[in-house]
């Protein structure tokens, strides 16, 4: 479970995020939906304890990302925007290496490797060195470096951005699939219609603070529209547009 | 302090960089190759030119050699071919400036007469100081016809029966006390910079790539975000990019001792020190600087917002550790106890003892490997620190 708390984060005179607090439970797919620059990955950066709050807090299973950051970071499993990935190891080395740093012992993270090896269907490409990795390809092996420890929670920047219809298909199922097993599931987008064929709960975020947050018919209802599409935008243009000022 | 997953990005690093050609080529290559090959082959130049210009005739255009033929047979008879000109003052400058004649000997009209009424006679040597490095051609003209003058001022006093001994109340003897390894010194002193210099740029793209590079490529923020404590992830990287270093100068120097066996400097007059033994110790005494460069290296670049811009950072900074070496070779430093304290330099002034055979004090070795281990492990501490700041996820 992921909760943030009164979040705040400013970058000198620039309030990316003002007090934002939700909760992704466990077993459910949370959306993190705003335009660019709401906030959303600031939001989620402070979450996966890669930078600190100005103010507030938020906790992965009940840790604090502040007080135990070391621990927190145990239980997460991380998508960064852009899914870098290491040009000179194969995809199998990239995710074991992740396995390392997680602590798994040898035997752990080759057998995990290969499981999610197979799970995302990167046989073809495992043992090749990632440098000439296509797009979807480079995705698929951030997506196992984020999941070789099995963490409870797990958290998308944007996993969806530059992908071919078959990959966000593919990444659609996988998302469910970590659903379906238990895991609490965090991503962020401003792409509507994937949120909606994908979220059981959705948070709107503008301007740096969460504007309407619930189940999706919720927020359809709250807006007074039936499609997300008009309900977001209605509630933007209630908060003065999706940028920060 | 835990030492949790320093040994994972170490091993991580140093063979990511294996598969790196740019590493590998400044790793193993450009340092330890092109160095040791750009020397040696600048001290067989020396040599070359050295034989051939003791023994080589001189040539030297004379301008009215008719005017002085005693003088002309004197200097034919000592190596010197005389090739007969005509020009007028503004002629023979022209001709050196524009290089048709390297020495021009000018014989004035009344030389012959000034000489035998026992008067100075003048003679004009034209040439450029400003081209070529070598003046011994002129050196050498210039003495022979002071000696040529010297043997008429002889026969004068003895035809005045004065001993011309006695007009010499002081003689000179040089006695040169340089062993043939001291004497080496430019070329010694050129070889400890490059064993520096390369040892350097092996762990250069490493510390780039590990840092800024990472960032840049975006895999940064997710290492973040395992539980390893960000100044291990550090550490796990300055110790990977001090292997490249300890590799490559371990390289360097066996090729020079290479390189330097193939061209004779003994022939130079020296005979340089770099046996087995000495190369042992040559990489003895500047490993303990592997960690200071690299953590040095590695906060630099932990400044820059991409990999250009580390690029840009490093090839200036790069030079910095070895600018005291300039100042030695300038100043003529020697080695002493408190120079010892000094990063770099101490390694030098060892190396350069080293290779001159000459002793070194244990005492001076033992400041030097502790107090730059020292300062290594300083340094390396504060790139931990470093990455502890937000600002450097850019």
């Amino acid at each position: 479970m992921l909760e943030a708390r009164e979040l705040t984060k400013s970058f000198g005179r620039v309030a990316a995020v003002r007090g934002v607090s939700f909760t992704a439970r466990d077993g459910q797919i949370t959306g993190l939906l705003g335009a660019n620059g709401a906030g959303k990955s600031t939001t989620l950066r402070m979450l996966y304890t890669v930078l600190r709050p100005n103010s507030g807090d938020a906790f992965v299973d009940g840790v604090s990302v502040l007080a135990d950051p070391l621990t927190a970071r145990r239980s997460i499993g991380v998508l960064s925007h852009g899914a870098g990935v290491y040009a000179h190891l194969t995809a199998r080395e990239n995710i074991e290496y992740f396995g390392e740093l997680h602590g798994m012992s040898r035997e752990d993270r080759s057998r995990r490797a290969a499981e999610l090896i197979e799970l995302l269907e990167m046989q073809p490409f495992a043992n090749r060195l990632a440098k000439g990795f296509s797009q979807g390809q480079k995705l698929k092996t951030a997506l196992a470096r984020a999941l070789v420890h099995k963490p409870r929670n797990v958290l998308l920047d944007e996993p969806t951005n530059g992908l071919d219809v078959m990959a966000v298909r593919g990444l659609r199922k996988l998302l469910a699939q970590l659903r379906d097993a238990g895991h609490c599931v965090l991503f962020s987008s401003h792409v509507m219609q994937e949120v909606e064929q994908l979220c059981d709960e959705v948070v709107v975020i503008a301007n740096g603070q969460v504007v309407a947050a619930g189940a999706l018919a919720e927020i359809r209802s709250r807006a007074g529209n039936a499609q997300l599409e008009d309900a977001f935008v209605s509630l933007m243009n209630d908060n003065g547009g999706g940028k920060a000022p | 302090m835990s030492l949790q997953g320093i040994w994972a990005v170490f091993r991580k690093e140093f063979r990511e960089n294996l598969r790196d050609r740019r590493t590998l080529l400044s790793a193993l290559v450009f340092g330890p190759v092109l160095g040791p090959v750009l020397l040696a082959c600048l001290v067989q130049f020396m040599i070359t030119r050295f034989e051939v210009q003791s023994d080589e005739n001189i040539s030297v255009a004379v301008n009215h050699a008719d005017r002085a033929p005693n003088l002309l047979a004197y200097l034919e008879a000592r190596g010197v071919d005389i090739e007969k000109v005509t020009f007028d003052e503004a002629g023979a400058r022209a001709a050196i400036v524009a290089q048709t004649h390297k020495i021009i000997l000018d014989i004035p009209e009344d030389f012959g007469a000034r000489l035998q009424e026992g008067q100075p006679a003048p003679i004009a040597l034209y040439s450029d100081s400003s081209r070529g490095f070598d003046r011994r051609g002129v050196n050498r003209v210039r003495m022979l016809v002071a000696q040529y003058g010297l043997d008429i001022a002889q026969l004068r006093f003895l035809a005045r029966g004065i001993d011309p001994i006695s007009v010499l109340p002081i003689s000179v003897q040089e006695i040169d006390v340089s062993t043939p390894s001291s004497r080496s010194v430019l070329v010694l002193n050129m070889m400890t910079y490059l064993v520096l210099l390369s040892m350097l740029f092996g762990g250069l793209y490493l510390a780039i790539d590990a840092t800024a590079g990472e960032r840049e490529r975006g895999s940064l923020e997710v290492l973040l975000t395992t539980p390893v404590p960000r100044e291990n992830l550090v550490y796990g990287k300055v110790l990977a990019a001090a292997a490249y270093m300890f590799i490559s100068l371990v390289l360097t120097v066996c090729m020079f001792a290479v390189a330097m066996s193939f061209v004779g400097l003994e022939q130079l007059g020296s005979s340089a020190n770099l046996g087995p033994s000495a190369v042992l110790r040559m990489i003895a005494c500047c490993a303990p600087l592997v960690l200071f460069g690299a953590a040095y290296l590695s906060i630099v670049s932990g400044f820059a917002k991409s990999y250009r811009e580390a690029q840009t950072y490093l090839g200036l900074v790069i030079t910095i550790p070895t600018l005291p070496l300039m100042f030695a070779g300038m100043l003529g430093l020697q080695a002493k106890t408190s120079l010892m304290f000094v990063p770099f330099l101490s390694q030098h002034l060892l190396l350069t003892t080293l290779v001159r055979a000459e002793e070194i004090l244990p005492s001076h070795v033992a400041i030097s490997v502790v107090s730059t281990i020292a300062y290594g492990v300083l340094l390396t501490f504060v790139a931990g620190r470093l990455y502890r700041r937000e600002g450097l996820l850019g």
